[in-house]
């Protein structure tokens, strides 16, 4: 277990010893701000609730996250240093975990510094704070979902911006899945059982219930079945990888 | 102590390292010689733990680095190649992270830190990022993480390559200060580096050992070997001197250079040459402007023992 802490604290410390820290954090809560109020039409809409603000995180995240998953493992191989991780006596899935902890970390850091809007809701309004705390919750798992994806395609080449494209790919087929209009493309002719399984696959879909203020176990374990499933692959990848 | 039997490492149809088999005790300083391309790398990253053999077997104190990779790992010290880190960090932080996976605590930590930096002269850059540092404080950087543990192994993959000659001699005086208790690997293709830090050389070319020695005993492979180098005061004697030392009993054979007028008389089988040339000389009243015993030329030992093998 120190192990992975001290990973995740080295990793840490790098992206706040870099411009990546605050560029991402002050560009996520920019664009997250703006689409609530201009997209999301926040006041418009009368109704004091956070769904205007959570329902555009899938998009935000598809392109911030593999921003900030890309040099997880491609920068650690590009540059020599896995040859120098690999060589101290940790574990693979200690490094793996490790440094997608501090990834995790740090976007949960960002979300939690979009408090301001919560509480400007509860100034304006009389909100329901479960729902909101709630799709905080699922905002951070999905979080994890993308960024586990993204760690894995990091580990899959050594240039970050085929890294960036590969996963903004994956990510978005993950998102899509779940969207009515995908969902209807199959409904027409396919069976059921597989429209619902589509969908299951799908961030949106588990995503949504929980900014609902739904929490369904079903959910939970969706996106702790993907991320151990994606930091599994990712320790693969690297075991096979490693040496190229 | 490291124990190597057999190995074989495949990249692809590539074969690298092709049955290697050898043994390394404590207070050796294993210098592996070859040409690029030769296997080096290869085994010393399989020895540290980073490549899986294809077959075969390594042991390093007593650990199996396949089935005990960790244990195994805990009691060496590696640099890689080019020395890597990570360059937004600063020396003092790099080091920390590394000590906190050595599993280093408390006042035993600071201990060996303190004593880190100051054998490698790291005070004055430790606040510094990393990749502002010059090449030979990098270097330095990396040989400070390999060997924070104090690890009874050492495993260094081309440690000065690319510094100047200064900070060449500083780590070579460094690695020569632990050597005494430890087993150190050292890679280079700088022969001079053999003689300057290992009491045992191995050359390997194609994967294979092509041989295993003394640096002395290298040299004394050499057709150099116990030759004797002189060039006249007078150059215009120089054919007469020539013929004279060539009906030497001691003497197989002279080459003279054309360009430097240094004629080079090697000796016959197990025979010393030097008394009888001097005897020869002081007999004649010849003048030397210049009269060295050969004891040897590795690079030229190199040479013939890798056939110029390059890759």
């Amino acid at each position: 277990m120190s192990n992975v802490t001290a990973v995740m604290r080295r990793e840490l410390k790098s992206y706040f010893l870099t411009p990546v820290a605050y560029v991402f954090i002050v560009i996520f809560l920019i664009l997250s701000n703006t689409f609530t109020f201009y997209l999301g039409n926040f006041y418009e809409r009368g109704q004091a609730d956070l769904a205007p603000f959570f329902n555009f995180h899938p998009w935000l995240y598809l392109f911030l996250v593999p921003a900030l998953s890309m040099r997880l493992w491609a920068e650690e191989r590009r540059s020599g240093n896995i040859e120098l991780l690999m060589t101290l006596p940790i574990e693979l899935w200690q490094a793996v975990v490790g440094k997608f902890l501090a990834a995790w970390l740090f976007t949960g850091l960002a979300l939690a510094l979009t408090f301001p809007i919560w509480i400007t809701v509860n100034y304006l309004g009389d909100p329901d704070n479960g729902v909101i705390a709630a799709a905080y919750v699922g905002s951070l798992l999905m979080a994890g979902g993308f960024l586990a994806v993204g760690s894995c395609i990091s580990a899959l080449t050594k240039n970050q911006v085929i890294a960036f494209i590969l996963s903004v790919v994956a990510c978005f087929v993950l998102l899509l899945a779940g969207f009515a209009m995908v969902l209807d493309l199959f409904s027409a002719w396919a069976p059921q059982a597989l429209v619902d399984t589509i969908a299951s696959l799908s961030f949106l879909t588990h995503f949504s219930s929980i900014s609902k203020g739904v929490i369904d176990v079903r959910d939970l374990i969706y996106f702790g079945l993907l991320i151990a499933a994606m930091l599994y692959a990712n320790a693969i990848v690297l075991e096979l990888k490693k040496a190229d | 102590m490291i124990d190597c039997q057999n190995l074989v490492k495949h990249f692809g149809p590539l074969l690298a390292v092709d049955q290697l088999s050898f043994k390394v005790e404590p207070g050796e300083v294993l210098g592996f010689l070859g040409p690029n391309g030769a296997g080096k790398s290869t085994t010393m990253r399989i020895i540290a733990g980073f490549l899986p053999a294809s077959t075969g077997t390594v042991t390093v104190c007593g650990h199996d680095v396949a089935s005990a990779a960790i244990a195994a790992k805990r009691c060496l010290g590696y640099l890689p190649e080019g020395a890597p880190s990570y360059p937004e960090m600063t020396p003092r932080a790099f080091l920390d992270f590394v000590a906190d996976i050595r599993g280093l605590r408390g006042a035993a930590r600071r201990g060996r830190l303190d004593m880190v930096y100051s054998l490698l002269h790291l005070e004055p850059v430790l606040e510094q990022s990393i990749d502002t540092l010059s090449k030979g404080y990098k270097r330095r950087v990396g040989l400070a993480q390999a060997i924070v543990h104090d690890p009874e192994v050492l495993i260094l993959d081309e440690p000065t390559d690319g510094l100047d000659p200064n900070q060449k001699h500083e780590v070579r005086e460094l690695i020569n200060t632990m050597a005494a208790n430890k087993i150190i690997i050292i890679s280079t293709h700088l022969l001079e580096e053999v003689d300057a830090l290992c009491n045992r050389t191995i050359i390997i070319a194609h994967g294979r050992i092509l041989a295993d020695d003394t640096p002395g005993n290298l040299e004394a492979r050499s057709k150099f070997h116990n030759a004797v180098s002189l060039r006249l005061t007078d150059t215009t004697v120089l054919a007469r001197v020539r013929s004279e030392i060539d009906s030497l009993s001691e003497v197989a054979h002279t080459e003279v250079d054309a360009n430097t007028n240094r004629l080079t008389a090697f000796p016959a089988p197990g025979l010393l040459p030097l008394t009888a040339i001097s005897e020869l000389a002081a007999a004649r009243g010849w003048e030397f402007a210049e009269l060295h015993l050969e004891s040897g030329r590795l690079d030229e030992v190199f040479r013939t023992i890798t056939g110029g093998a390059s890759a």
